[in-house]
């Protein structure tokens, strides 16, 4: 059984968009960009990048050298439209697919891959970065997000927090209490949902009745639809919902419309459960293209500069591949540490058996 | 669309060799063919078979009526089973880890546990909570934990966890007739392990632990994925002259203190491996009943086989030094056997 017929294939009502898919610059009322050349050309490159590097994991994964890999394919723009909004002194709480806004908060890429390596639990320093560490367990984060505005709203800090989660997760609990939350203290968050049309194999209408970003008006807040194949809207609805953060104007929900176009993660295979011809239609949108055709259309690069964009994405594929084969396993007493922040009698005592355990074997003991 | 192993079979009538996996979804399906009143509840059990394929074909053969795939909101459908199951159905409920059992808890143990006391036995929830947990599938540590202790602490709820495909069997069906609300707890590393069911109606009765393999000189206890282990390493010790007993506990709440006590009785020495913590785990509990019920038959303390007591590792190596394994509960065999100054008795040579 799959869904009854291909979802997005139509614009949706309300979407703001600012580019085409074919590449065209169109206005819109409340939203509008100015962008040099030179700052299209570098979102362009972004987002090959990360396209580069997600592509990488996967194959990575399918290698046996990644236990796990949750694709970013398709949500591009909707990643670094919003991650380039941020100002250094913004937060970002990803879920687990927010490799893009990861570049964006330069954590560099080997680092998403050592975690799901298993050789490190996120390497990244998150108050270095600003960025949070990946959370799995669906839609913990928003709560996480909203308290942490609070806190900056409480500094009186020139600061926003933004945080990611999926149309899945929206129907969670803590994320509508999320809403409650930062709707009643007026919290400076912005909810960034990317909307991929899937949450595994459920559609988006198993999680709601109504387009997402009309939740918000429920809850008291202003919630807007931007096509998240587009990265100038993106980027441009973001910073508006940022800056109102910063001013005291409270939360936004933005509903990014994208689309995975992989599967869930690499354990998925999602022919099982969704048409061809969906893809198909999704494929026309794509958020790297259109950059690419107004880039040419206005001549605001050349081929030349297209081929240099390329040959540094392969040179950075090689070069996170190398870095992540190269990562060294952890330690065998390193799942003793930081459980606690000061030591405990318990796990010092079961550390110490282990590693005599383990001095058993080097003295050429039996298991 | 694609079908995996698990899929519509035949009624089985005659004992055969099945997965842990088939037998709990011969048994789902048995059940909704016997009873209408089943109805199952989940993320991902329709269209997508449940994330471990329990339920494959059974949204096909039973229609969205009877099988739904829920919103991903783990407390909200699990609250509106417990509503469902007050009005006379039986929502047998996929949690698709026991890890998201804890966005459902208060359901669980506030309502689903509590109601037919707190009102007056005019209501029952007759609901089951399926549900899988355990590591050792490097699924990092909020996807691997071994969280049946909380339950099985908790009055008004019952928690079974079969170790076999055999009880698989007998136990699912148990728990869906049952009129108390049952968590079913999988284990995601059984899934693919191999046993012999009964065919035609089998029933394992809630509250009966098994002996899995008899013996005379030390009691092993355990349940789910752990219960295998502590059978394999059993079977292993008999070449040496050791003769150990084994108590798949099968059921947690109730829990069968007679058939453990008695095992503890006869052998005079007890071990348990259990695949959660080991501060206020089930092995505490165990340890417990015996100081209780046999503490004079001991010629050693009761000992615990546990993991490490850290968030599971998800490292390969680091989550498998964290897990208890076979080779861990044979040294602490050793160590309590050479305590006692044990015996090996003479092993006829075998034929090799
Ligand atoms: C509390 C909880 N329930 C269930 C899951 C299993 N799960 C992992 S991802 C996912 C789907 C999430 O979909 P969505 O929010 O749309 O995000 P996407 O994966 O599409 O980015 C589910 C159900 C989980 N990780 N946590
Ligand atoms: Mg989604």
């Amino acid at each position: 059984m799959t869904a009854d017929a291909p979802r997005g294939v139509d614009a949706p009502p309300d979407l703001v968009q600012l580019l085409t898919p074919e590449g065209e610059r169109v206005d819109h009322p409340d939203y509008d960009i100015e962008l040099t050349a030179e700052e299209v050309r570098s979102l362009y490159r972004d987002l090959v990048l990360v396209r580069r590097v997600d592509l990488e994991a996967v194959a990575l994964q399918r290698q046996g050298e990644l236990g796990l890999w949750a694709s970013l394919l398709g949500q591009e723009a909707a990643q670094i439209g919003s991650g380039r909004a941020l100002t250094t002194a913004d937060m970002a709480f990803p879920t687990y697919r927010e490799h893009g806004v990861a570049w964006c908060r330069d954590v560099d890429p080997v680092k998403l891959l050592g975690m799901f390596r298993g050789v490190n639990h996120g390497g990244w320093d998150p108050a270095e970065h600003n960025f949070h560490l990946y959370t799995i367990v669906i839609g913990s984060q928003t709560l996480h997000a909203v308290g942490y505005a609070m806190g900056v709203q409480r500094d009186g800090a020139d600061a926003a927090t933004i945080v990611y989660f999926g149309d899945g997760a929206s129907a969670q609990g803590d994320v509508n209490e999320a809403f409650i939350w930062a709707s009643v203290f007026n919290a400076p968050v912005v909810f960034f949902c990317q909307n991929n049309q899937w949450a595994i194999s459920q559609p988006m209408e198993r999680q709601t009745k109504i387009p997402l970003y009309q939740r918000a008006s429920g809850f008291g807040f202003p919630g807007v639809r931007v096509d998240g194949n587009d990265v100038f809207a993106c980027l441009a609805v973001t910073r508006q919902a940022l800056r109102n953060a910063r001013e005291g104007q409270g939360p936004t929900l933005i509903e990014a419309y994208t689309y995975r176009m992989g599967a869930h993660t690499t354990s998925d295979d999602p022919t099982r459960y969704r048409l061809a011809d969906e893809l198909e239609a999704w494929k026309l949108k794509d958020p790297i293209e259109r950059v690419k055709a107004y880039l040419f259309k206005n001549q605001f690069a050349d081929q030349e500069f297209f081929d240099k964009v390329d040959a540094e994405a392969d040179a950075l594929g090689k070069d996170v591949r190398a870095r992540c084969l190269a990562m060294p396993d952890p330690k065998p007493g390193a799942m003793f540490q930081h459980v606690y922040t000061e030591p405990h009698a318990l796990l010092d005592e079961e550390r110490e058996q282990y590693l005599t355990y383990l001095a058993g074997f080097e003295a050429g003991g039996e298991r | 669309m694609g079908r995996t192993t698990v899929g519509r079979t035949a009624e089985q009538t005659a004992e055969q060799a099945v997965t842990y996996r088939q037998a709990l979804h011969d048994t789902l399906r048995a059940e909704m063919l016997r009873d209408e009143d089943v109805l199952l509840l989940g993320e991902e059990i329709g269209v997508f078979e449940g994330s471990y394929k329990i339920t494959a074909g059974l949204l096909d053969e039973f229609g969205p009526r009877r099988v739904r795939d829920t919103p991903i909101c783990e407390e909200g459908f699990v609250g509106a089973a417990i509503g469902a199951a007050m009005l006379g159905l039986r929502p047998v409920v996929e949690i698709m880890t026991i890890n998201f059992s804890l966005l459902a808890i208060d359901q669980i143990v506030n309502h689903a546990a509590k109601m037919r006391a707190m009102f007056g036995g005019q209501v029952s929830v007759p609901m089951v909570i399926r549900t899988p947990g355990g590591g050792g599938q490097q699924l990092a540590a909020t996807h691997s934990q071994n969280l049946e202790v909380f339950y099985a602490h908790v009055p008004g709820l019952k928690v079974v966890a079969p170790s076999t495909p055999a009880d698989a069997k007998g136990l699912l069906a148990s728990a869906v007739r049952d009129d108390d609300p049952v968590l079913f707890l999988e284990n995601l590393a059984l899934y693919n392990t191999k046993g012999v069911v009964p065919g035609g109606d089998h029933i394992v009765r809630i509250g009966t632990a098994a002996v899995a393999k008899e013996g005379s000189d030390l009691t092993l206890v355990a349940y789910s994925r752990a219960a295998v282990i502590a059978h394999d390493v059993a079977r292993r010790l008999e070449d040496e002259g050791v003769s150990a007993e084994v108590i798949d506990l099968r059921s947690l709440r109730p829990l069968d203190r007679a058939t453990v006590c008695a095992s503890a009785r006869k052998t005079g020495r007890a071990i348990v491996l259990e695949d959660d913590w080991l501060s206020y785990g089930i092995g505490a509990e165990i340890a417990a009943t015996i100081a209780e019920g046999a503490f004079d038959y001991l010629d050693a303390p009761v000992r615990r086989v546990a993991a490490a007591e850290v968030p599971l590792p998800y490292a390969k190596p680091l989550e498998l030094a964290a897990l208890p394994d076979a080779a861990a509960l044979t040294r602490v065999i050793r160590e309590v056997l050479e305590a006692t100054r044990f015996v090996p008795r003479r092993v006829p040579s075998s034929q090799g």
